[in-house]
């Protein structure tokens, strides 16, 4: 009796069990074990020579590489950095310079790799770069969607469902009244998609809001809706009408910029919504740290019930924040048919929705951070279809598309467990706002 | 018997308390009325009529005791996934990855039922076995968002969804591929993997239906699932952690171990699910797109149910007659059947926001106690 009594006497731990700092570890490990792996690969690797080319044109700088050696190097420098991840204690910050190095590398790693394996003998890494940032344009846009909602203490998983619905109702519109024919009716059918993508917004803010419904029920019930509608257009509006493919939103070049010798023209030259993608992220990035109304955006978002002390009227700026969320995911959505595909497709949006809140998350809430998030999966879809075009064959069996289309969701994994550690978001983010009396 | 007796009787209610005891019941009632209702505005819309589309709905689910096995049949693989889902919901745990875990379950089964061993063993022994393995598949699912919740705070809404994604993928290669030729039948001329024994086969229920005996597992794993929730030490834990995190460290309970093992059990589950249509189903093989949307709506179903384990079975039956009275409907009232996802979702939207049915309908709010748990929690990102 007398030892349950001890135990009983003793005070639980109030403090939250976090996990031990051995992120630090654990990855250079890891990454020890991956140089390992490099180094073994790198005697097995073709010794047929790869050329990474960067730029268009004559003047385009040229690289070429030894494969074997190449790789040897990397696998040395995976162990290097592994080790000093592992030496946390001396090598102080180092470690962590050490880590994103690795983490950079992985870049020439899997492109010389996958050069010399596959059948062309050189590749280019600038259209790379450019079709990264073209396919995380709807990741980024619904990071930015869920960021001004989440930032006002709203979680809206519905994003997906808004960037579907958009995607469906606008080209349905743009089919139905213009025809998919281009001119002025596609600049409307990007509007109504906008509109839909607010609509929606304000579909969650009334229910969050003002029903105080579970945040994360609503959005699911907003996926649901969307999926539902928009099958039931393209049923029942759209095939009737018998339009093939549309004319898309053409590209814009930016004047001078885009007459720079090697990089102007991939980089300068643009689709309009993909454009605007930098502006609205500019435009976020003052809104929310530089205007009195962004402060309010905030504090309503971390602390609401000392905004109303403050005379802040919460129930107003979440909505305000959630329908410009939904405005946002509808441009997202207006970029899949009016500028990409010119077709709508059930389910087209195909889980973008959820990692642009992967990307939010792994960029902490932050504008700026976000869009690398984006950047990140938009890279790692770039690179699937790359490694696929290059006609990689591992051990004789080329690598299935299957598994490469799967890349955007490992990496999405991968660094929401590894990478960012615990992130931590708005203080009052998914906590029903009730006002006080 | 003069005495009094010590115990004090139970209080009396009148009829107006038994109402609103009720309301649990009551308010998604209401809800699938306004959600008609609502839908019978996209009908019009469509220039048909809701009440002969209602009544074709009607007559395709329940029209004839055939119609009504199709229905109970279509209805098994959303009992079980719903309950996978439901007991993530009972540990405050947000399981989208129904739809992957069922994936895999049904992949694993589909792959240990071509075993050739198991064509001459008995199928008392051979049937649990290939349960058993749609269960690691599913549970191996599970486990890896569970663990990456528990230890590195990824939250189990990305992750399931990402590894739905990633089941997809792997189960369209393991099927379709003909290179290595992996579980693909080489003599079917549509890609699809190759039949399972019969000896794994479960045995129909009613000729011609498609009910086989997996609704009778799908009951016993829903009364199986109240009972370990609501009797045994494990299940109050599972709550605890549900109701409160905090209050659940507070009283020495090992909340990370709760997680990963609730989600280990909710993959097991929806890999049953997925095993249990692959052998009880008619065909016995597994095509690439095979289950689509199965863990989804097993999500909506088991929201309507408010995570409670019995519920599942009435609200994976509305979803089940839904579906199967749909194609009827969309032959005589000339609809897509796709009206009947608006429906459905607008079923979800009105059971959740159940303050809207409240007003409209004057049901006043469960008092204090009565209330219980609820069903799910928004908790952000954060725990």
């Amino acid at each position: 009796m007398s030892t349950t009594t001890t135990e009983r006497d003793e005070a639980p731990k109030l403090t939250p069990a976090r996990p031990r700092s051995t992120r630090t570890n654990n990855l250079g490990i890891f990454f020890l074990m991956l140089g390992a792996c490099v180094l073994w690969v790198s005697g097995r690797v073709p010794v047929e020579d790869v050329t990474l080319v960067f730029g268009l044109g004559d003047l385009a700088p040229r690289l070429p590489i030894d494969p074997p050696n190449a790789v040897l190097a990397i696998g040395l420098l995976y162990l290097v950095a592994g080790s000093v991840a592992l030496a946390k204690r001396w090598t102080g910050r180092y470690a962590t310079v050490a880590l994103v190095a690795a983490a950079v590398l992985f870049v020439p790693l899997i492109l010389i790799l996958s050069v010399s394996l596959g059948t062309a003998s050189q590749t280019n890494l600038l259209p790379l770069l450019t079709e990264a940032l073209r396919l995380s344009t709807p990741i980024a846009l619904g990071a930015l969607a869920g960021l001004w909602c989440e930032r006002a203490g709203v979680v809206n998983i519905g994003i997906e469902g808004m960037m579907l619905a958009s995607a469906g109702v606008g080209f349905t519109f743009y089919a139905l009244v213009g025809g998919a024919a281009g001119g002025g009716w596609l600049i409307a059918a990007v509007l109504v998609s906008v509109a839909v993508g607010g609509l929606l917004g304000l579909l969650h803010a009334a229910l969050c809001v003002t029903f105080r419904t579970d945040q994360i029920i609503s959005g699911v019930a907003i996926n649901l809706l969307a999926i539902g509608i928009t099958s039931f257009l393209r049923r029942q509006v759209l095939l009737p009408l018998g339009v093939g493919t549309g004319v898309t939103l053409g590209a814009v070049e930016i004047p001078l910029l885009s007459s720079i010798p090697v990089v102007g023209e991939a980089l300068f030259t643009g689709k309009p919504i993909f454009l605007t993608m930098f502006v609205i992220f500019v435009l976020t990035h003052l809104a929310l740290f530089r205007t009195p109304w962004g402060l309010r955006v905030r504090a309503v978002g971390e602390k609401p019930h000392a905004a109303e002390t403050l005379g802040i009227n919460v129930i107003r700026t979440r909505y305000q924040s959630v329908v410009l969320g939904g405005l946002i995911a509808g441009l997202a959505g207006a970029w899949f048919t009016l500028e990409t595909v010119g077709s709508f497709e059930d389910l087209m949006t195909n889980g973008t929705g959820f990692i642009a809140l992967a990307a939010l998350i792994f960029g902490k809430w932050r504008p700026w951070p976000a869009f690398g998030g984006a950047l990140l999966f938009g890279f790692a879809s770039a690179l699937g279809s790359r490694i696929q075009l290059l006609g990689v064959e591992v051990s004789g069996f080329p690598v299935p598309s299957q598994f490469l289309q799967a890349l955007p969701y490992v990496v999405t994994i991968v660094v929401l467990a590894g990478a960012i550690g615990r992130a931590v978001p708005p203080a009052a983010d998914g906590v029903p706002y009730e006002p006080s009396r | 018997m003069s005495s009094p007796s010590p115990q004090p009787k139970p209080p009396r209610r009148s009829l107006l308390e038994t109402y609103f005891r009720l309301a649990p019941v009551t308010v998604p009632l209401y809800a699938i009325l306004v959600a008609c209702l609502a839908g019978s505005l996209f009908i019009l819309g469509a220039g048909a009529n809701p009440l002969v589309a209602y009544g074709a709905l009607l007559d395709g689910a329940l029209g004839s005791p055939d119609r009504i096995a199709s229905t109970v049949a279509r209805s098994t693989p959303f009992i079980i996934g719903a309950l996978a889902v439901a007991l993530g919901f009972k540990a405050g745990l947000f399981n989208i990855g129904a739809e992957g875990q069922l994936l895999l379950g049904a992949l694993t089964a589909a792959w240990v039922g071509t075993w050739s061993w198991l064509a001459g063993t008995p199928p008392l022994l051979a049937v649990p076995f290939v349960l058993v393995a749609g269960v690691v598949g599913g549970m191996v699912w599970g486990f890896i968002p569970g663990v990456l919740k528990a230890r590195t705070g990824a939250h189990e809404v990305i992750t399931t969804i990402m590894l739905n994604a990633i089941a997809l993928g792997i189960a369209s290669f393991l099927i379709t591929s003909r290179d290595p030729a992996l579980l693909i039948d080489d003599r079917a001329s549509t890609p699809h993997t190759r039949e399972v024994a019969a000896s794994v086969r479960l045995p129909t229920l009613v000729e011609g239906t498609g009910l086989h005996l997996g609704i009778v597992l799908a009951l016993a794993l829903c009364a199986a699932t109240w009972f370990v929730l609501q009797r045994t030490t494990p299940g109050f834990e599972i709550r605890t952690v549900g109701v409160s995190r905090e209050a659940a460290r507070y009283a020495g309970m090992r909340v990370d171990r709760t997680v990963i093992v609730v989600m280990t059990a909710s993959g097991a589950l929806a890999g049953i699910a997925g095993a249990a249509e692959v052998i009880g189903s008619g065909s016995g093989y597994l095509t690439p797109g095979a289950f689509t949307n199965i863990g989804f709506d097993s999500i909506a179903i088991a929201l309507l149910a408010r995570g409670n384990p019995l519920a599942v079975v009435p609200a994976a039956l509305l979803w089940g007659a839904l579906l199967s009275g749909a194609p009827l409907m969309q032959v005589e009232a000339d609809l897509s059947v796709n009206l009947v996802r608006i429906v459905q979702a607008l079923i979800i939207l009105f059971v959740a926001a159940d303050a809207i049915i409240r007003l409209l309908f004057r049901i006043r709010a469960p008092r204090g106690v009565d209330v219980g748990e609820p069903a799910v929690f928004a908790r952000g990102w954060g725990g």
